[in-house]
């Protein structure tokens, strides 16, 4: 519902399901599908160039996403691939970095970058 | 939008948020959280604060919300003075020089903190196979070295790239917010429609106004300086797909142009707006093909099994001279032309030989590697491109057993990947040899004072990429900052009043309501149009007279002129969007933002006589790039109150030498 970055999930608030209120905006991100707690998302490809009868599913975990694709002829594949090496909230912005000195605020170079090359 | 005066007499006024900040963050792509993660280590001690308004959720927006496959930039062993030749060459010889050496100094410090942050890099094994990122390896920082797909790209797992990256973000944030005592400075679902300049100096930006697309609440931002970096504009032109699959454009379909629009309508100058990017892709499902072409080793022919580049070089070297002769120079723009010229006559559709490519690295593998292989030719849809994949099983495409149709999409205006639309921005300012107007100020800052860009947003400095961007929006941070401090007594005062600009920005809304009921269906009224169809009649007249598919990309003097008379009908007529509720609301904006984003291209393919860009658009009527008197920048002004637009020529200087 939230993660849609094209605001197209709504609410139907008498059944208290989700719909795609502008099917032809989506842009099959699945992010939706990837972050839905129920695994209640399914995409049905976009009906005006995708024959009928094959489908993508991704199990999305903490380090690593699982799909399953099958396709129209019933062929089914299957792939695991690491998504990320650190847990999830685990990023240390700025320890262990050099200290930024504002000496250094105008010239090229970020704060943990003193040295670049020039022309 | 000029709009009759909307008074709320049918819809209800919205609460209006105020919030006063130092350093606004407009857009939370790659570009905005690489400035809050650099802005707020330097801004945050001196008691700057920093806000992000982002219309959808930082961890998932932008361009790299669906994830990445590669990360196109990534300089390593190369010396970045390279980097601008390969930029230069592909963007037909006129880029900023100054900007694009930058950048290539400045990205692989924003790969190496991907890296720590836990973006998983492939990795090149002792025996030459590859590892995926979760393999215990060297990171890049410390010499582990990367799967090259190419010269600049590296493979990466990148699924959850963007989160990673926006976790970065919203820490970095989190950090200045407490540090500075403030109650929210993440926005998300709230869609900036204006810039706002200041009341006593109107050379300044001095704030930003909007609307949440979730509560009946606008916002009134006042910064002393902002970033504006919205991504680039997607779905200005009619797109070869025009029902459910017009979703499916291979840029981000939220790109709505916002940054060109409120850039031209704030007064800064635009640069090289005629560019544009018509990426050849796998039909309809617009998959990448640069992991095909550089990991895979694979061919692009014709049906009948030639190499349209090869059979085709005389024939686009007598039209476009030295730009066509050198077949390992070939620009991705050239190789457009070339394969539409097989299009044409008839010898499509053009084939992607994955099949045979596959069949070739096989044979010196074990049958394991095969199945690895396989998986990674999978991954790249996956991680990036999911409907392609969903193209493929719905097909019964197997890869290694069936080639797969390519073809070039619809035009994208954009400034951060193959292309180099924007805006005029200052530069580092100790590359020698650039010309004073290249470097008048604070790094990254656009020609009206304080307001920056990045990303999409900086013309004419393209293949900069994810990587690129966020690198780009950490130099726009740490200028902004020093901006900060050297105008510490600057206190911004909006130079408009907000109850009319909010009047103007809800002024859909109130159409909607009054109108409503003259019609039986609410979508078919003669005193309005939905922002929809407002996008259809954008779209049809950018393809027929702004060279989009509808003419194989060609237009001429008297077709631009007939386009951009429909065009300014169409804008008199954005005074009468209609919207229903807030989601349409923003869709009227996104839509007017793409008419200024469109409007801006035609105005500049008109002024520049020439084709600078063969297969990306042709002007019929100047069928040759001409460097003699069009190996220039082409710079615009937009004047809001005038609605005339100003254009001109800049020199381009060559810094980086052949």
């Amino acid at each position: 519902m939230y993660i849609c970055p094209n605001d197209l999930m709504k609410l139907d608030v008498e059944r208290m399901k989700a719909w795609n209120q502008e099917p032809d905006q989506c842009w099959e991100c699945y992010n939706c599908v990837k972050i839905c707690p129920q695994q209640a998302i399914e995409v049905r490809g976009y009906a005006d160039f995708v024959p009928l009868g094959g489908n993508v599913i991704p199990l999305r975990g903490t380090d690593a996403i699982m799909w399953t694709i099958k396709f129209r002829n019933g062929i089914l594949k299957r792939y695991k691939f690491p998504i990320r090496t650190t847990s999830e909230g685990s990023i240390d912005l700025y320890s262990g970095k050099p200290e930024h000195d504002y000496a250094n605020l105008k010239k090229p170079g970020f704060f943990n970058m003193t040295e670049y090359p020039t022309i | 939008m000029g709009v009759e005066k909307n008074e709320f007499k049918f819809s209800k006024k919205p609460e209006v948020v105020y919030v006063d900040t130092d350093i606004l963050l407009i857009g939370g792509g790659m570009a905005c959280c690489g400035a809050a993660y650099e802005a707020a280590k330097w801004a945050t001690p001196k008691g700057l604060k920093i806000t992000m308004v982002d219309k959808a959720a930082a961890d998932r927006s932008g361009a790299v919300a669906m994830g990445l496959s590669a990360i196109n930039t990534y300089c390593g062993e190369n010396d970045p003075a390279d980097y601008v030749k390969y930029v230069r060459t592909d963007l037909m010889g006129i880029i900023r020089e100054d900007l694009v050496y930058d950048l290539g100094r400045h990205v692989d410090n924003s790969v190496h903190l991907f890296e720590e942050w836990g973006l998983p890099v492939w990795k090149r094994d002792e025996d030459g196979s590859t590892m995926d990122g979760s393999k215990p390896a060297p990171k890049l920082a410390e010499g582990g070295k990367p799967v090259r797909s190419g010269r600049w790209q590296i493979m990466i797992n990148g699924e959850s790239y963007k989160v990673i990256v926006a976790e970065a973000a919203k820490k970095a944030l989190e950090y200045n917010r407490k540090e500075t005592g403030v109650e929210q400075n993440l926005f998300e679902r709230v869609f900036i429609s204006e810039l706002i300049h200041d009341k006593n100096d109107p050379s300044k930006v001095a704030g930003a106004i909007g609307f949440s697309v979730r509560e009946h609440k606008a916002y009134v931002f006042t910064a002393k300086t902002m970033l504006l970096a919205c991504g680039g504009a997607v779905n200005v032109y009619r797109p070869r797909s025009t029902a459910e699959g017009q979703g499916r454009a291979w840029y981000p379909i939220w790109n709505a142009g916002t940054t060109y629009a409120l850039a031209a309508q704030a007064g800064c100058e635009l640069v090289l707006m005629e560019n544009r990017f018509v990426p050849a892709r796998f039909k309809d499902g617009y998959g990448p093909v640069g992991a095909w072409f550089l990991f895979f080793k694979c061919k692009a022919t014709n049906s009948l099994g030639e190499d349209y580049c090869a059979t085709n070089l005389a024939a686009a070297n007598k039209d476009f001279g030295k730009y066509a002769e050198d077949p390992h120079k070939l620009t991705t723009a050239m190789r457009n032309h070339m394969m539409m010229i097989d299009m044409k006559a008839g010898k499509g559709p053009i084939l992607m030989r994955t099949h045979e490519a596959m069949a070739a690295l096989a044979e010196t593998m074990t049958p394991k590697q095969i199945k690895h292989l396989e998986a990674e030719a999978w991954e790249d849809f996956l991680d990036m491109c999911i409907g392609q994949a969903v193209v493929w099983a719905g097909n019964n495409i197997e890869p290694e057993k069936t080639p797969s149709e390519l073809m070039p999409t619809e035009p994208y205006l954009l400034g951060s990947h193959a292309g180099c639309a924007g805006i005029w921005v200052s530069g580092p300012g100790d590359i020698a040899g650039i010309p004073a107007e290249w470097s008048w100020g604070y790094n990254r800052m656009t020609t009206v004072d304080g307001l920056f860009t990045a990303g999409d947003g900086v013309g004419a400095s393209g293949h900069k990429f994810s990587s690129g961007s966020h690198a780009e929006g950490r130099i726009a941070g740490k200028n902004m900052t020093a901006y900060c401090l050297d105008h510490a007594d600057y206190k911004p005062e909006l130079g408009r009043d907000v109850d009319e600009v909010i009047a103007e920005i809800y002024a859909p809304m109130e159409t909607f309501a009054k109108n409503k009921d003259y019609s039986t269906d609410p979508l078919v009224n003669p005193n309005y149009i939905r922002p929809k169809m407002f996008q259809a009649r954008l779209q049809k007249i950018m393809d027929e007279y702004v060279a989009g598919v509808a003419t194989w990309y060609t237009t001429s003097k008297t077709m631009l002129e007939k386009g951009l008379e429909h065009l300014s009908l169409l804008k008199e007529d954005a005074e009468k969007m209609a919207a229903e509720d807030l989601h349409e609301l923003m869709r009227a904006w996104e839509n007017y933002h793409r008419l200024m984003a469109g409007e801006a291209h035609a105005r500049h393919i008109l002024f520049r006589e020439d084709s600078r860009y063969p297969g990306y658009y042709f002007r019929a009527d100047h069928f040759y790039v001409d460097d003699e008197n069009w190996k220039c920048f082409t710079i615009s002004k937009y004047d809001r109150d005038s609605k005339e637009w100003t254009l001109s020529k800049r020199d381009y200087v060559q810094v980086i030498p052949d």
